[in-house]
């Protein structure tokens, strides 16, 4: 009843231009970041951080960097686990090699490598498209992880082969490292998380997005009008990676803390980002937060119902909740194919009409 | 009669004013003897026409007559393997349909070309790319700069969307449109570019009397208040003869005629074409 555009009079094209149009989306926004920021941080305690606000914070940057390219610009890719490598491997040698530097440098430059190592794969994109380019991006995935595991320079030549996080300051506040304080790497996550996503969002909403949906919808079109494709794609390609890199620097930097090529950045990564875009609706920043919501809390949900609630053994849970998180994919996929972002849509079109039918 | 009609204008660069009073300039597009083949089949034989500025030149024909491919050269999706493409004086080295775009010309297409997956709104604002120059730094910093020349862009982009009419859909995704009005959306796409050659090929395609009836007021509109340069393709005869200053004619790839629709109209050759003749 209050959710409506209605007598919110927009009265120059910048009002009318806003992220969120409605009075209580606006509201909401500000209330989220209101309490992301000043209220969960004083409550937050390690099992919170590292089941769900870290890991969901960070693939959420990776599933808005899939997004821009496969969702905005739509060009597939499979290679996404090994773009969060370079990320890692990255910011691990960087910060190894400049202690003194600030890590937040690190994790930006990190992205930037990422950014180059993405353009380099994604110049195939200028020939094929669709499957084609998946399988060409698959050849970046399993290439980067070989490079990893198999070139001792990238891990510092340790013995076993992983790297591990030294320890490192933002501020004065450890954030990197096993002496790190929940709140602080619930903080530095979530800072991340919402410098990427107001990038991608002021992209998407500007010329820049324009392009590459224009690429997306009708390249030939796109062309006519004035599009170099080139640009377009090789944009949506750095992009896209910057922030797939930045996420692996922050998976291996602020989560994981040590990491292994092959296990930590492997083939599934891809296909889990693919997933959440996926669900979580093509083409939008929403979605991407909620696929990456929806794919890192379901598995937690479920381990807590079936193991705390209904008191069944840990090991059964385990290979239940894959049954079910596989079975409510496919149901979400069959009942609204465009995903939580087309299911919120809908909802959000009734809700303005609602109580009356019409 | 044949003589007089192709004339070339060439000779007569002197601007002109026509009976309802717009000012036909020079020549803004001259296609010297363009020939195009695909393998051994010669869509285009050695045509050569020009459209002078201000004017509604018409490119009428027979299906398959190469009208399609014609407008294909001028926006630069075809290479032509002989002949010239002048432009506003100069001859055009070869170029992708990007370059040409940012030159000035834009375009329409046979079966409507828009971005189904855009709203009506972005879909007209990517007509207006090439006058947008942020870098994509400051689009994703947004405050300032990129926010000031989106607005600017904006306010160019909605006096498009008065003037053609479809203020009520603006927000509407293109995919969710009839025909007519998708129709709409595209050639405000193009104006949005303010070109200064439009070419549109059969903006009349599956319409219906009322539909075509709007549709010309609006190229009579574009022409005569802004004083775009058009190019059309149309099969309609009624609205090809009513809407345009000039005519060529083409069939199996030739020229074979080209001069006022009154000219044309009593073409022997033009006639043949579309009524057929006798073999004896």
């Amino acid at each position: 009843m209050f959710y409506r555009e209605a007598g919110d009079f927009k009265t120059s094209y910048r009002e009318d231009n806003q992220t969120f149009p409605i009075r209580l989306d606006r509201a909401g926004y500000w209330i989220a970041l209101i309490v992301a920021f000043l209220v969960i941080p004083f409550f937050v305690n390690d099992y919170w951080v590292n089941a769900v606000f870290a890991p969901f914070f960070i693939y959420a940057i990776a599933a808005l960097g899939l997004n821009i390219l496969t969702g905005y610009a739509g060009q597939v890719s499979l290679g996404t686990g090994g773009f969060m490598a370079v990320g890692a491997y990255s910011v691990y040698k960087l910060m190894v090699a400049f202690p003194d530097v600030s890590i937040v440098f690190h994790v930006l430059i990190a992205g930037g490598i990422t950014a180059v190592v993405g353009v380099a794969f994604g110049l195939p994109s200028m020939r094929i498209k669709g499957f084609y380019l998946a399988v060409a991006t698959l050849a970046a995935q399993f290439f980067l992880v070989w490079l990893f595991n198999k070139v001792a320079w990238f891990y510092n030549y340790s013995a076993s082969g992983q790297i591990n996080a030294p320890e490192r300051t933002v501020l004065g506040v450890i954030v990197t490292g096993p002496n790190t304080e929940a709140w602080a790497k619930y903080l530095i996550s979530l800072v991340f998380l919402v410098a990427a996503a107001w990038f991608a969002r002021n992209l998407t909403r500007g010329m820049t997005g324009r392009k590459w949906m224009g690429i997306r919808d009708m390249d030939i079109a796109a062309e006519i009008i004035g599009v170099n494709p080139l640009m377009a794609k090789m944009s949506a390609f750095a992009v896209s990676s910057f922030l797939v890199g930045v996420s692996g620097a922050l998976f291996f930097a602020v989560y994981l803390g040590a990491a292994e090529a092959g296990e930590s950045f492997g083939i599934t990564k891809s296909f889990l980002i693919l997933f959440m875009v996926i669900i979580g609706g093509l083409g939008s920043i929403f979605g991407s937060f909620a696929g990456a919501a929806f794919m890192v809390l379901m598995p937690v949900l479920l381990k807590n119902v079936l193991v705390g609630v209904l008191g069944w053994p840990t090991a059964l849970a385990a290979e239940l909740e894959f049954i079910i998180v596989g079975a409510l994919i496919v149901i979400f996929l069959i009942l609204e194919p465009h995903g939580l972002a087309q299911l919120w849509r809908l909802t959000k079109e009734k809700l303005r009409l609602w109580p009356f039918p019409h | 009669m044949m003589d007089a009609m192709n004339m070339s204008t060439d000779t007569n660069p002197d601007s002109y004013v026509t009976d309802d009073g717009r000012t036909i300039g020079g020549v803004v597009m001259d296609l010297k003897n363009i020939t195009l083949r695909f393998g051994g089949v010669v869509a285009i034989k050695d045509i050569s026409f020009d459209i002078r500025e201000g004017e509604i030149r018409a490119i009428i024909g027979p299906n398959g007559a190469g009208k399609s491919s014609m407008l294909n050269v001028i926006s630069g999706f075809y290479k032509p393997q002989e002949g010239e493409v002048w432009f506003r004086g100069k001859k055009r080295p070869p170029m992708r349909p990007y370059q040409v775009a940012q030159q000035g010309l834009a375009r329409t297409f046979q079966n409507i070309a828009l971005f189904d997956g855009m709203s009506v709104l972005d879909n007209i604002m990517t007509g207006r790319l090439n006058y947008m120059k942020t870098n994509m730094l400051q689009q994703a910093i947004w405050w300032g700069k990129a926010e000031k020349e989106e607005l600017e862009n904006r306010e160019k982009v909605e006096k498009v969307i008065d003037f053609l009419e479809i203020q009520h859909i603006r927000k509407t995704p293109v995919g969710r449109l009839p025909y007519g009005l998708k129709k709409r959306v595209e050639l405000a796409r193009a104006l949005a570019a303010e070109p200064s050659l439009l070419l549109l090929d059969e903006p009349m395609a599956g319409m219906n009397v009322e539909e075509k009836e709007d549709m010309s007021r609006f190229i009579l509109d574009v022409n005569d208040e802004f004083g775009t340069t058009i190019a059309l393709i149309e099969h309609d005869m009624g609205v090809v003869m009513d809407l345009s200053d000039r005519v060529v004619v083409m069939d199996y790839g030739k020229k074979i005629g080209d001069g006022t629709p009154d000219e044309v109209r009593n073409n022997q050759d033009v006639i043949d074409a579309y009524l057929g003749v006798a073999h004896d």
